[in-house]
């Protein structure tokens, strides 16, 4: 891709091509279907926490691992995406995502040195994401009742909140394999 | 230079999260037309990926049906020999009811028409109820045989019903996709009548599984277990579609059991009663604003 460090190379073909974007793509795409599966009537419930979750999580997750993949304007995307599937006030989404996005970005360094060395790195990651989603919780609890002009129960948001901590953990527990494995451009 | 800029652009974004926020909350028209935009853009994607996800909600659904089994056949027993009791007295009153009108000369109400379409997409979120419909020509099996000469469209403050009850209002529709504003949301409220005492109410969606009834005259309370109808005051309604049934909190608020199964629609009945009385719902943004005033005692 580019000449200036020296080194031996595959040759670009167009096979080749196709598979860096794919891996490039996965984690904005991969959120992106889950988030339309998880919108679609499987009356489950409390599916819209499952939706809020699941983006949270994939944003989370990936702004750790792949922040080139998983950039702020792919972030802002997701957003608006999920804003505009649902019923919610626009750009309320978009706040959040993007918060946890930059809060992700801030403990990267020391997150995933972890995670590269030892196993408890994963728990450790996990524990970072209780205050990510706890701030997200209340953000969207916040910026809704702010915007609708009404105090709004709490119930839903804290109920989110739980959600995403418990589901935060299997995302990144099964996604961990997508990230080394079909998802990582050094592999191509 | 290309660093300042990367850095510059989570703040940038945050800032412009915030800046829509304020142009959707400004403009409710323009959230409604990307809404439905993007509605439109999705609905043949739902449609493809509806009926695999449909398939394993049945499996699902059909394990816990055979858990349920032993339980649910003593059930239906019980409710077959109270309906049999029930179609009696149903016949005997059709047929009083029948001569009646014959000698009252009475005008017959004109059949809605109607188009059934299928629910793709849960479109509510932690603060709203509404889900999403394939509407139009281009979704295949999106859309049955309507009524003779329904003419097969879908606009704004159209009735939607399952086979139970009452399910909302159609608050959006695109060009192959519609919203339907759900009984259960925030914003949704309409007058109702309680069929028993005949005593008019509010109902008024709360986002919880139940909608609250307000605003009855003093006095006469709803009754526990009392069913609830539609009113056709402010011509928003057409009077007597069924509700759901009251029933009393644990603080002791009157609140209506819906007939419908809003928590798994998968059809849905859209009428058209050619009522054009109310203002259609609105996107939940609109809250702080002009709510519809209702009729009201």
């Amino acid at each position: 891709m580019d000449d200036r460090t020296p080194g031996i190379r595959p040759r670009q073909s167009l096979w080749r091509r196709l598979d860096l974007a794919a891996r490039h793509g996965f984690p904005a795409l991969s959120t992106i279907v889950l988030l339309l599966v998880a919108t679609a009537p499987l009356g489950l419930p409390g599916q819209a926490q499952l939706q809020q979750a699941l983006t949270l999580c994939a944003v989370y997750f990936w702004s750790l691992f792949r922040p080139v993949a998983m950039s702020a304007p792919v972030v802002f995307v997701i957003g608006t995406l999920a804003d505009l599937l649902g019923l919610e006030p626009v750009g309320v989404s978009v706040f959040v995502l993007l918060a946890a996005h930059g809060m992700a970005l801030r403990w990267r360094r020391p997150l995933v040195r972890q995670q590269d060395g030892e196993r408890q790195g994963l728990l450790a990651m996990w524990a970072a994401f209780v205050p990510v989603a706890l701030f997200a919780a209340a953000a969207t609890w916040a910026l809704t009742s702010l915007i609708l002009f009404t105090l709004l129960p709490p119930a839903p948001v804290l109920f989110q909140f739980v959600f995403s901590v418990a589901l935060d953990s299997a995302y990144s527990g099964l996604f961990t394999y997508a990230h080394r494995g079909v998802a990582n451009p050094e592999s191509a | 230079m290309r660093q300042a800029l990367a850095r510059l652009m989570l703040p940038l974004l945050m800032a412009a999260s915030f800046g829509m926020m304020l142009l959707f909350k400004a403009d409710l028209l323009l959230a409604e037309q990307a809404r439905t935009s993007l509605g439109d853009v999705l609905a043949p994607i739902y449609s493809v990926i509806a009926p695999p996800l449909m398939r394993v909600r049945a499996g699902v659904g059909e394990v816990v049906d055979l858990w349920n089994m032993q339980d649910e056949l003593v059930r239906l027993r019980e409710e077959n020999a109270t309906l049999r009791r029930w179609q009696a007295v149903a016949m005997a009153l059709d047929a009083e009811n029948a001569a009646l009108k014959a000698n009252l000369h009475w005008v017959p109400d004109a059949a809605p028409s109607f188009v059934t379409a299928r629910v793709i997409d849960d479109a509510g979120g932690l603060y709203a109820r509404a889900v999403l419909l394939a509407i139009g020509p281009t979704v295949s099996g999106g859309k049955g045989a309507g009524a003779p000469g329904a003419g097969g469209s879908v606009s704004k403050g159209q009735i939607a019903l399952d086979a139970q009850g009452l399910v909302g209002r159609v608050s959006e529709v695109g060009a192959r996709s519609a919203r339907v504003l759900l009984i259960t949301d925030l914003n949704s409220r309409f007058p109702v009548v309680l069929e028993r005492t005949g005593v008019h109410a509010l109902l008024v969606g709360t986002n919880t599984s139940r909608p609250r009834l307000m605003y009855w005259p003093e006095g006469s309370p709803p009754v526990e277990g009392e069913r609830v109808v539609t009113s056709a005051e402010a011509n928003a309604f057409p009077a007597g579609l069924p509700v759901g049934v009251v029933h009393y909190n644990a603080s002791h608020m009157p609140e209506v059991q819906p007939f419908a199964r809003l928590d798994r629609l998968e059809i849905v009945r859209v009428f058209d009663y050619g009522l054009r009385g109310l203002l259609a719902p609105e996107a939940p943004a609109d809250k702080a604003g002009d709510r519809p005033a209702m009729g009201r005692r």
